[in-house]
């Protein structure tokens, strides 16, 4: 549990000595509190206050990494239950499921899916960033096969053994000892062994039970027998225990601080049925799943998951930019109207949608107002003449377009004359206030 | 270390709102905790899942979505028989005929239109306007009058229209869909509103405006998670209205939903994506507390009410 800066005060040496960069204890105390600073910074910090402080600092769920290098993701660490109090931070990795049945042709093309899997969606790129191999057959070196296979076809690619059977992942991690990867998983029954190769591999480890009493029993368990990067498997496969008991995770871990349950989630989707799987990796994505192990990652279910996944993660206190332009939208000609907004992805979304619905080709010039909406970026002195002029003039548009006119929107119809001072020989009109009525107003212009 | 299963407390409820009558009557809402979360509430109606019906045959709908419905879209009648045997809970009549940029069909023609609806089907009928406020306080007055006895919901009643809207949802004994533009206080203020012109509180569905996946849906789901915390945790009587999420209407206007294959091979088939992006935009929905979705795919439709029953 969080600790407050004058409970962590009272565990600080008091000597006010600055050699942590900050004037006072307290004014440090108060800095840690706030998690700005790290207690690190205080050399003469006792064993004991490291000790205390560290657990009351750690985050309520523990960040992990799976993978190394420039494809290596981190999950958990995250702070709340819903994305309006702060944000989420680490977004769900997806895992395409490799079955060791599937060695050579199969395989092969799971693996050609999750390096081909990278979309470009406003402005960031997404892909499935893991692959998981499933055991099946019970044999060592047919798993091992299909992880070496996994290894070479798609390398760096973060890898996670599914098998309960401890020699399957012996020999499934000889050849991706170095590489991060998750094990999947302890059971009550194999803990031990389980968290023997982990330790020695420096590998993450899953923890699987059925219930949540047995889960944090268990992972309570093999933290005591040294491995510390765990993630949690509560048996959730229907889409209303997902809910539920990843509720109840989050809720324990950040809200309780309980620690044996504040690790990343790990869930596994699959389903016969590509959309129903695609529905229930829907549900994992908004409650908490860290990691979707999926059966397929079909190109259609991805971008609908991927897009999902960035909705769900965005900083909801920070807009969602569209980059600036000159959009065409629909078959825009030399003669075609010219309109502009600001870059809020929303704002963009809506506009481009409406003029899209009118079916008059068009030009859409999206400046960049730093994410704000048009009455907000104008209020802020974001929107004005001079920067719409400089941006109209910079952009290049006049090459495009045989007029000289520019739509502006009604909501911002002030700016019009000094607009036309600025931009000398535009005419500049003044558009509706809202975008839904823009198909009338270009439909009774065409 | 033993876990105490950390539950919240609510001390509020969403009511319940009935509508059509008889042995196809669908009540939505009753929830008494956050969505779903059955081990700290209970959830005594399932969200209701609405296909939707356009009085005129719709020419900005996808082939896709053309092709899903069958032959049927030249004709309301046909089309609301249609989604009742396609599974649909609900029908959705939506009079975009009505809209003057359309073909500015008049009132008595959309009555007759709704009225013949109602009649051919046994399932409970939601109306919509255009989504011109102007026209349609004449539209849902006429269409209000002409289905007077079936329970309807008719909508959407916004803050330019409110008042004849929800006066003719009264007269006439129907349910009312008020719609707010995509913020907890608005829509608690269009709420608070109406109660102040007589119009009782347990009678209205509130529309907190609907984005698409990819394009705004995120500010739908955080929007609908706020009103749903002040109706439950707060109880706040005003939030504690069921909520209806229009989705067809934005998801069959993306680019994603209409794309032919060859335009953006990265993206994978058309049909699937489509399907999809419908099914995937309605479990965002459901999962920050929809209680009812108007729909357009039936395929969709049937996915989607397939994860409701995973869900309760």
């Amino acid at each position: 549990m969080a600790l407050s800066g004058v409970e962590i005060f009272k565990h600080l040496p008091k000597t006010n000595c600055k050699k942590c960069g900050h004037p006072t204890c307290l004014a440090f105390a108060m800095k840690l509190a706030a998690k700005q600073a790290s207690l690190d910074a205080c050399p003469d910090a006792s064993e004991d206050a490291k000790k205390l402080l560290g657990a009351a600092a750690a985050p309520p769920i523990r960040a992990i990494t799976l993978g190394t290098g420039d494809k290596a993701v981190k999950v958990g660490d995250e702070i709340c239950l819903f994305r309006h109090e702060k944000k989420f931070f680490n977004p769900s990795v997806f895992a395409v499921a490799i079955k060791d049945t599937e060695a050579g042709d199969a395989a092969a093309k799971k693996i050609e899916a999750v390096k081909t899997s990278e979309i470009d969606r406003v402005g960031q790129k997404l892909r499935v960033e893991a692959i998981a191999v499933i055991e099946t057959a019970g044999d060592p070196a047919k798993f091992a096969g299909v992880v070496k296979q996994v290894v070479d076809g798609a390398p760096g690619v973060p890898i996670i053994l599914v098998s309960k059977n401890p020699a399957v992942i012996e020999a499934g991690i000889s050849h991706c000892a170095d590489k991060k990867p998750l094990i999947y998983a302890a059971t009550a029954e194999n803990a031990e062994a389980m968290a023997k190769i982990a330790k020695e591999k420096k590998a993450s480890l899953v923890v699987a039970a059925d219930g949540l009493d047995a889960l944090a029993e268990l992972s309570e368990k093999v933290k005591g027998l040294g491995v510390e990067d765990l993630v949690l498997d509560s048996g959730a496969r229907k889409a209303k225990d997902m809910i539920e008991q990843y509720t109840i995770i989050r809720r324990a871990a950040i809200k309780k601080g309980f620690k044996p349950l504040g690790y990343p989630i790990i869930s596994f989707v699959g389903r016969d049925d590509a959309l129903s799987e695609a529905a229930a990796a829907a549900v994992g994505v908004m409650k908490y799943a860290s990691i979707i192990i999926l059966n397929n990652v079909e190109k259609w279910k991805m971008l609908a998951l991927l897009s999902l996944r960035q909705n769900i993660y965005t900083d909801p206190q920070v807009p969602m930019q569209v980059a600036q332009n000159v959009y065409k939208v629909g078959d825009a000609k030399e003669s075609s109207p010219l309109m502009i907004t600001t870059n809020f992805s929303l704002s963009y979304f809506i506009v481009r949608g409406e003029v899209e619905n009118s079916k008059v080709p068009s030009w859409l010039a999206v400046m960049d107002n730093e994410g704000l909406s048009v009455l907000t970026a104008w209020a802020a002195g974001k929107f004005t003449a001079s920067k719409i002029a400089q941006f109209i003039t910079e952009s290049g548009v006049e090459k495009n377009i045989s007029h000289k006119e520019l739509i502006i929107p009604g909501y911002v119809a002030i700016l019009s004359g000094s607009l036309e001072e600025k931009l000398p020989g535009w005419k500049i009109t003044v558009g509706p206030r809202e975008a839904n009525g823009l198909p009338t107003f270009l439909k009774a212009r065409a | 270390m033993a876990l105490t299963i950390p539950k919240e407390t609510y001390s509020g409820k969403i009511y319940n709102v009935q509508l059509g009558s008889g042995a196809k009557a669908v009540t939505i809402g009753g929830a008494s905790a956050l969505p779903f979360l059955s081990f700290e509430g209970t959830f005594p109606n399932r969200p209701a899942v609405a296909l939707e019906v356009a009085d005129i045959a719709p020419d900005d709908w996808p082939e896709t979505l053309k092709k899903a419905i069958g032959g049927v879209s030249a004709n309301p009648v046909q089309w609301a028989k249609f989604c009742q045997e396609q599974g649909a809970d609900i029908v959705a009549l939506r009079l975009i005929g009505t809209h003057p940029d359309q073909q500015n069909k008049s009132p008595e023609e959309a009555a007759k239109v709704a009225a013949d609806v109602a009649a051919a089907i046994d399932i409970p009928l939601v109306i919509l306007g255009s989504g011109h406020a102007e026209k349609d306080t004449q539209v849902l007055q006429a269409v209000a009058t002409a289905t007077r006895g079936k329970n309807c919901a008719i909508g959407k009643a916004v803050e330019e229209n409110y008042k004849t809207v929800a006066a003719a949802a009264m007269a006439n004994d129907h349910k009312l869909i008020a719609m707010s533009q995509l913020d907890v206080n608005l829509a608690k203020q269009l709420n608070i509103l109406l109660s102040q012109m007589g119009f009782d509180k347990e009678r209205i569905i509130m529309d907190p405006m609907s984005s698409a996946l990819g394009y705004g849906l995120e500010y739908t789901y955080s929007v609908m998670e706020r009103i749903r915390q002040a109706a439950l945790l707060q109880n706040d009587p005003m939030m504690q209205t069921p909520i209806v999420c229009d989705i067809g209407a934005n998801v069959w206007k993306v680019k994603e939903t209409m794309a032919p294959d060859a335009e953006a091979p990265e993206w994978g088939g058309l049909e699937d994506r489509a399907r999809a992006w419908e099914v995937i935009t309605a479990s965002g929905m459901l999962a920050a507390g929809a209680d009812l979705l108007i729909m357009r795919h039936p395929g969709a439709m049937a996915k989607t009410k397939e994860l409701i029953s995973e869900l309760m």
